[in-house]
């Protein structure tokens, strides 16, 4: 019980600072715009291209996208963490009774709601350009975009809290985010890879996440692939709340 | 703990705290002992990087000891962090609360992580707002705040819950004299209302304006212990200069054996008595230079400051160590 009053005590504290910044609600909403009408154009004509997965340009582009603001709408929230660590803030909130697990999943929820926000407007946008999935398809995708988010994010502060500075965070942070990326076949379909590099992405566990998403916009939500990205993101996602919340318990110097 | 002082706010064995770099390994704190009573302003003093944040941070439940015991409002500091945490307060160097956000809000926020309703937190926020006189700033964000008033916001969130031991982390570094006296203030009005108050400070004057006790840590390791008053006391006793009309070499001759003179000179036609303490020196001096017949022209007391102290403790100025 005081785990949760707790989370939902920070969550309020974060949600509250992100709605009093109107400029990170725009950006919120005119990201996913942006990816929609400058890049999934470009996508049309190669959906007739041999290797290219059958269903149409826009289900096989936007859960790409959505995987892909689950990922990259997370991995950057260290740095408002590292500029709180800078100006005492964290040290105050560790220093109360307040569980060390809430002060992880109090900020990483409220990232975890803006992601699945801008997911929804995505969604919205993408169908009139000819996207197709019903709602119970919607309510699978989003889950797993929040399972996404929740991951990277928590990861994100564990990273924070050990480099401490920006200088080590965005250089671990963005190199590592960028292959996982490049390898879950979110941009274009690993089909259309050389197999050498279809191997590698094996044992990515984001492209079973991105199958995942692929599959319930196809409208298989029966399809084993769902349960399975769906689990081993689940599974991931727990081991990063725990590493997250021993971040946070653990002094820092 | 076998031993201790029933009412101690804080004690400490052998506290320790190693930090391993890759090159090297460094020892931040070496074996601290401290007693903290109940109910008294606690100085800790060193030059930067001597060991005080580090140890405050320990007692504070925000850095695990190396090693050593204590006990922090009589919970042990090893097995009851979650306790410790209820019953302090601690407000770091760097402050605490966020440049985006509301003072009040601040406050109310971190009266609930205390475990308040909404509506006790508002009102305890209210409290402090009137008490810490945050009432022209209290409902703008921390940005706007002048450095004296958010350091009185960062002092209020940590006394939110009205803890019964309260660390300040340099209190007062970096505010203007006006604020600083504020601040002082503000802590003399905790220590009323019984407060212990354990703060670090590289200010002398400050640790002797305010505090009961001090210790002095140095190297990681406490040097000093006890009231400025024993403190000074201990390095060089007081000092007695006079003048008489004559040699001055008479006056000495017939003060330098009296049992309360430890040491005596003459510089500049000055006699210099090193005493144990002036205020019952001065009038035996005079009486002892009456009878010899003496005329006595001039006569001063000087006591030694807490700087001389530090010099004597440690080898070096603090004032030089840290500018």
């Amino acid at each position: 019980m005081k785990l949760l009053r707790d989370v939902w005590l920070v969550f309020g504290r974060y949600f509250w600072i992100f709605t009093h910044n109107p400029a990170w609600v725009v950006i919120g909403v005119v990201q996913p715009l942006l990816y929609l009408i400058l890049f999934a154009p470009l996508l049309k004509p190669l959906a007739s291209t041999p290797g290219f997965p059958r269903g149409g340009a826009y289900n096989v582009f936007v859960p790409g996208l959505l995987v892909q603001l689950g990922l990259f709408g997370a991995a950057g929230v260290g740095f408002s963490l590292i500029s709180e660590l800078r100006i005492g803030v964290i040290e105050r909130l560790r220093v109360t009774p307040v569980s060390r697990v809430a002060l992880l999943l109090g900020r990483a929820l409220r990232d975890v709601l803006t992601i699945i926000l801008q997911s929804l407007i995505l969604i919205l946008l993408a169908l009139p350009f000819g996207l197709n999935i019903n709602v119970i398809g919607v309510v699978v995708v989003l889950a797993l975009i929040a399972l996404i988010g929740l991951l990277t994010a928590s990861v994100a502060y564990a990273v924070a809290l050990w480099t401490r500075s920006e200088n080590s965070y965005a250089p671990i942070i963005f190199t590592s985010t960028l292959p996982i990326l490049l390898l879950s076949g979110v941009l274009l379909p690993m089909g259309l890879a050389p197999s050498w590099l279809r191997n590698i992405a094996l044992a990515n566990p984001l492209s079973y996440a991105v199958d995942a998403a692929r599959a319930v916009f196809l409208g298989h939500l029966g399809d084993p692939s769902v349960v399975k990205g769906v689990a081993i993101m689940a599974v991931l996602c727990l081991i990063s709340i725990v590493l997250g919340a021993r971040a946070f318990g653990r002094a820092v110097a | 703990m076998a031993v201790g002082v029933v009412d101690a706010a804080i004690e400490t064995h052998g506290l320790r705290r190693v930090f391993k770099t890759r090159k090297q390994v460094v020892e931040a704190v070496a074996g601290v002992d401290l007693t903290v009573r109940n109910g008294e302003i606690f100085g800790f003093l060193g030059p930067n990087g001597a060991g005080k944040t580090t140890t405050l941070r320990m007692l504070a439940t925000l850095l695990p000891p190396s090693g050593g015991k204590a006990t922090v409002a009589g919970c042990d500091l090893l097995t009851q962090p979650d306790r410790v945490r209820k019953l302090i307060g601690y407000v770091s160097q760097a402050g605490g609360s966020d440049y985006e956000v509301v003072g009040r809000y601040e406050l109310t926020f971190q009266g609930r992580l205390y475990g308040m309703t909404r509506e006790a937190a508002g009102r305890r926020a209210a409290e402090l707002i009137e008490m810490l006189e945050l009432e022209i700033c209290a409902d703008r964000t921390v940005k706007t705040y002048s450095g004296g008033q958010k350091r009185r916001l960062d002092i209020g969130l940590g006394l939110v819950h009205d803890p019964k031991l309260l660390f300040l982390d340099e209190p007062t570094t970096g505010l203007d004299p006006q604020s600083r006296a504020r601040v002082w203030d503000e802590v003399r009005r905790m220590h009323d209302r019984g407060t212990t108050v354990f703060l670090t400070t590289h200010y002398l004057d400050e640790a002797d304006a305010l505090c009961d006790r001090i210790a002095i840590i140095d190297y990681g390791k406490i040097v000093a212990e006890g009231t400025p008053e024993e403190l000074k006391r201990d390095v060089a006793g007081d000092v007695v200069t006079l003048t008489v009309a004559g040699p001055s070499q008479n006056a000495l001759d017939s003060l330098k054996d009296q049992p309360y003179v430890r040491e005596a000179s003459i510089e500049d036609g000055t006699v210099r008595l090193y005493v144990d303490r002036g205020e019952v020196a001065m009038p035996a001096i005079l009486r002892q230079l009456d009878a010899a017949g003496l005329q006595l022209l001039t006569i001063g007391l000087h006591r030694p400051s807490l700087d001389d102290v530090f010099l004597r403790k440690t080898g070096r100025s603090l004032r030089e160590v840290a500018a």
